[in-house]
């Protein structure tokens, strides 16, 4: 069944959905946000294009496979506590790098950011693959 | 090198064993034998320093928060334990490079054995309790593996089970003992509790702590009722019966009684105990081994007696016990080991182990027979052989008993007669009289068959005719295992004219007569019977209750209907957590409630009005989109009340919990009530009880007194210690990003469990 609202709906809510969900990810450390939230938003985006265009568009979408993503995800939060150990300090203690790029300004790279990149890519993941599943069924 | 490296290169060359096997082939025997035989001169060139007194140590840091650390510790009775331990190992791998050529796992059996080799003697280095007992379950593992290593035969993997159950439920009684006897002390450490014995048995937990670690120590020497085990685990190729158990493993209780009795000993408690397992073991032990014809099962029950008197001697806690003890140690370590060996090389080359259908095997194997003769001199306590001076030492240790020194004398010597009618039975019967035809015909087998044997007995013939070479290695265990008693050296064949001289003849006489008597008396012996009902029984019965007990409660818990599974964890949750919230007295009398505004009471309102809705409605979409609502209204509270992140990520949650609903009740058959009126009743019941504790939790954790720790904590650090202004997403991503990983793993795993029960069903299975 298609609906003409929900897919016109769809493709301008999908896309600002996802450039939010990133938005909220990389804010997430100062202001409301995070990956957790992030990645739901992400999956609600992605979940309204299965809806309206079916879930083979979905897919096409977001190009690598659910499964991938969610142990893509697993290995980059692990990987995440590795730098700490090379200098000596607990598992997962966290790591800065303060970047000045010619635009931006200063940018605060650490390995929490990519911890909560991980985090996203995870709750992405996960839901992409039920949500797929459910309705494949 | 330092001791921790002696013991860690063990298991690397445990793995590289089946490497060096691919190379060397039919050499690995001799090419591994290397390796402990290296470890042997090492330790040895130790020996002058522990001699001189000196303890060598090598400690290095763990886990020090839980009290572990790698350390280890040389002193006189672990040097005697360390040299034979891989004295023996060296003789075994070179034997077993033969006894089992051609086999297509015999890699993996050198990586067992040397990794047991590590194993035991990380146990009798190890100076950290901790660290002792990780040792010893690793010499269960690798002795389960060892056992069950013909794991076609399904006798070989029931008796390796058992041998581990045994062995590996001592080993955690010991555990808990060895945990509360470090409490008591105040020290992880061996040595630190060297000072400690008095606050140790004056504690209110002297009892436990003892009894724990007897049990520890007597399953693993297999002491009367724990014994079973031990006959059962000859299912073993024979070197690992000589090695594991015969010359080292089953000496580990021997060894933990003689390490802790400066500790733990000296008490009516332990003295009693341990004399009478002792005493009860090595007596039905050698009655058990008489009335054996199996080779194997015969030197298996002569062991299990040896480890009965040497539990004996540990018990008795005198320098000349413990003198004794050493002796002995070393003197059936050798004996045992070449019987083992020789009755393995038997087999080997004829096809049987029954003693009733071999004879006259010293024509066909001379140098196999010598061994076997030289040892079973040895085991019968016969001069000029090491087993005479050690039972000279053990009846002058049984007459000089602190209590009942005449009855315990009585048991040595009875056992003493049935252990000589054993040897003779062990080491002569197959080897003389007439040759009846064996399954194979029999023949010499190569050197690696008969040299580790000769050796050992050997040295058996060797320690006997010049006993001074272990005086000083004795003298220095007994200061280990008995410090502040009198020493009694010299060792020597003979001591003069004395009780212990008579007693030695008479059981010499006694055993003849014993040994001629035998085809009599095993025909109406008792040990039939006793083999039918003894306490393998228990523990069979035990096995069977375990599994009936597992079916009943699978029965009772995995319903397989989702609705019970809920009611049993929400039902367990609510009784556990109300039974502590009401019994701590957390609930405050007088619930303190703030200034409520008009929006908020206006929002509760929704919240319960789409509950009702949820519960009552006859539609499956009406309830999810009313329990939609429910959330809803939920994130809007959490937004007023300051909690942007909560709210966010609930939004989020609902609508796609929503989404996923719809997607599920997409499959689903029309809706009905198949819930009976009482059923609707019970559920009503437990929703209302878990409201109601949530109330309760969240009232009492209201009337708390505004916690200052952690709160505090992460509001003042987040800044400057993670950089981050949102505390929130701080702590889920660095202060307590272990959990957070936690979570995520289980959401990951989650995810994957849907896809895999509705993708990779089997073909044809549609719900």
């Amino acid at each position: 069944m298609r609906s003409i609202i929900l897919s016109t709906t769809a493709k301008l809510l999908g896309p600002l959905l996802l450039a939010c969900s990133v938005l909220v990810l990389l804010r997430g450390h100062d202001a409301p946000g995070g990956g957790f939230v992030g990645g739901l938003l992400a999956a609600a985006g992605l979940t309204l294009r299965a809806i309206s265009e079916g879930v083979p568009a979905a897919r096409r979408a977001v190009r690598i496979e659910p499964h991938l993503l969610l142990g893509a995800g697993l290995a980059a939060a692990l990987s995440s506590g590795l730098p700490a150990l090379f200098a000596g300090q607990p598992f997962l203690t966290g790591r800065w790098l303060r970047v000045t790029a010619p635009l931006a300004g200063e940018i605060k790279l650490s390995t929490v950011l990519l911890f909560d990149v991980g985090v996203y890519m995870v709750v992405l993941g996960t839901v992409l693959l039920m949500v797929f599943t459910f309705s494949e069924e | 090198m330092n001791l921790a490296a002696a013991v860690m290169s063990g298991f690397a060359v445990a793995f590289l064993a089946p490497v060096v096997h691919r190379a060397a082939r039919a050499y690995s025997g001799w090419l591994l034998a290397l390796f402990p035989a290296g470890l042997t001169l090492y330790l040895a060139g130790l020996a002058p320093a522990v001699w001189r007194g000196e303890a060598l140590i090598a400690a290095h840091e763990w886990a020090p928060s839980m009290g572990l650390s790698l350390s280890f510790r040389l002193d006189g009775l672990s040097l005697l334990f360390s040299l034979m331990i891989t004295g023996t190992g060296a003789v075994v791998l070179a034997y077993a490079g033969g006894y089992l050529a051609g086999h297509p796992r015999l890699g993996r059996f050198y990586t067992s054995l040397v990794f047991f080799m590590a194993s035991m003697l990380g146990l009798v280095l190890a100076d950290n309790l901790i660290l002792l007992f990780i040792f010893w379950e690793l010499t269960s593992i690798s002795s389960y593996l060892l056992i069950g290593f013909d794991s076609e035969r399904e006798k070989a993997r029931q008796s390796a089970l058992q041998a581990l159950l045994v062995t590996g439920g001592g080993g955690l009684a010991l555990l808990a003992g060895v945990v509360l006897m470090a409490q008591a002390g105040g020290s992880f450490e061996i040595s630190g509790l060297a000072g400690a014995a008095a606050l140790i048995q004056s504690h209110a937990l002297y009892l436990p702590i003892a009894s724990l670690i007897l049990i520890g120590a007597f399953t693993k020497s297999a002491q009367v009722p724990f014994h079973f085990w031990l006959p059962a685990a000859m299912e073993a190729p024979a070197p690992v019966s000589a090695y594991l158990h015969a010359a080292t493993m089953v000496k580990a209780g021997v060894y933990l009684l003689a390490r802790l009795s400066p500790v733990l000993g000296g008490t009516d408690f332990w003295y009693v105990t341990v004399t009478t397992a002792g005493a009860a073991t090595m007596l039905s032990g050698a009655v058990m081994a008489y009335h054996k014809s199996d080779l194997k099962q015969l030197l298996a029950y002569s062991t299990v007696s040896v480890l009965g008197i040497l539990t004996f001697l540990a018990g008795l806690g005198t320098g000349y016990a413990a003198a004794a003890m050493a002796v002995l140690l070393v003197a059936h370590c050798l004996y045992k080991g070449a019987l083992f060996l020789t009755a393995g090389t038997v087999d080997h080359e004829t096809g049987t182990r029954d003693i009733e259908r071999l004879g006259g095997l010293r024509r066909a194997m001379p140098l196999t027979a010598a061994a076997a003769a030289l040892a079973a001199v040895s085991m019968a306590g016969l001069p000029p052989l090491f087993g005479f001076v050690s039972k000279e030492m053990l009846y002058e240790a049984g007459l000089r008993a602190p209590l009942h020194a005449a009855a315990l004398t009585a048991v040595l010597v009875v056992t003493a007669m049935l252990l000589f009618a054993v040897a003779g039975a062990a080491g002569f019967r197959p080897f003389y009289g007439g040759s009846p035809s064996t399954p194979r015909h029999p023949h010499e087998g190569p050197p690696s068959l008969w040299l580790g044997p000769l050796l050992l007995a050997g040295g058996g013939l060797l320690l006997g005719l010049a006993p001074a070479l272990m005086e000083n290695a004795v003298r220095y265990a007994v200061l280990a295992a008995a410090p502040g008693q009198p020493v009694p050296l010299k060792l020597s064949l003979f001591h003069g004219l004395n009780t212990a001289l008579l007693l030695s003849a008479a059981s010499v006489l006694g055993g003849l007569v014993l040994y001629g008597a035998r085809a009599r008396l095993i025909r109406f012996g008792p040990a039939r019977a006793l083999g039918r009902w003894g306490p393998a029984r228990g523990y069979e019965a035990a096995l069977a209750g375990l599994n009936r007990f597992a079916a009943a409660q699978t029965r009772v818990l995995q319903s397989g209907h989702l609705r019970y599974y809920l009611l049993t964890v929400v039902g367990t949750a609510v009784a556990l957590t109300g039974f502590a919230l009401i019994r701590g007295g957390a609930l405050p009398r007088q619930p303190v409630f703030g200034d409520v505004r008009w929006h908020e009471v206006s929002l509760v309102v929704v919240i319960l009005a789409s509950i009702l809705t949820a519960v009552r409605t006859e539609s499956r979409l009406t309830a999810v989109v009313a329990l939609g609502v429910v959330g809803v209204g939920i994130a809007a509270l959490f937004a007023l009340f300051g909690a942007p992140d909560l709210a966010m990520t609930q939004v989020a949650v609902e609508t796609l919990t929503v989404i996923l609903l719809v997607l599920v009740l997409y499959h689903l058959p029309d809706f009905s009530k198949f819930t009976p009126r009482v059923g609707r009743q019970r559920d009503a019941i437990v929703a209302i009880a878990a409201g109601s504790l949530m109330t309760g939790l969240v009232l009492a954790a209201a009337a708390a007194p505004h916690s200052t720790g952690v709160a505090a904590y992460y509001l003042e650090n987040s800044y400057p210690l993670a950089q981050g202004r949102n505390v929130v997403n701080v702590i889920l991503t660095d202060f307590r990003a272990l959990d957070t990983l936690g979570e995520i793993t289980v959401a990951a795993v989650a995810g994957i469990g849907v896809f895999a029960l509705l993708r990779l069903r089997p073909p044809g299975d549609k719900p």
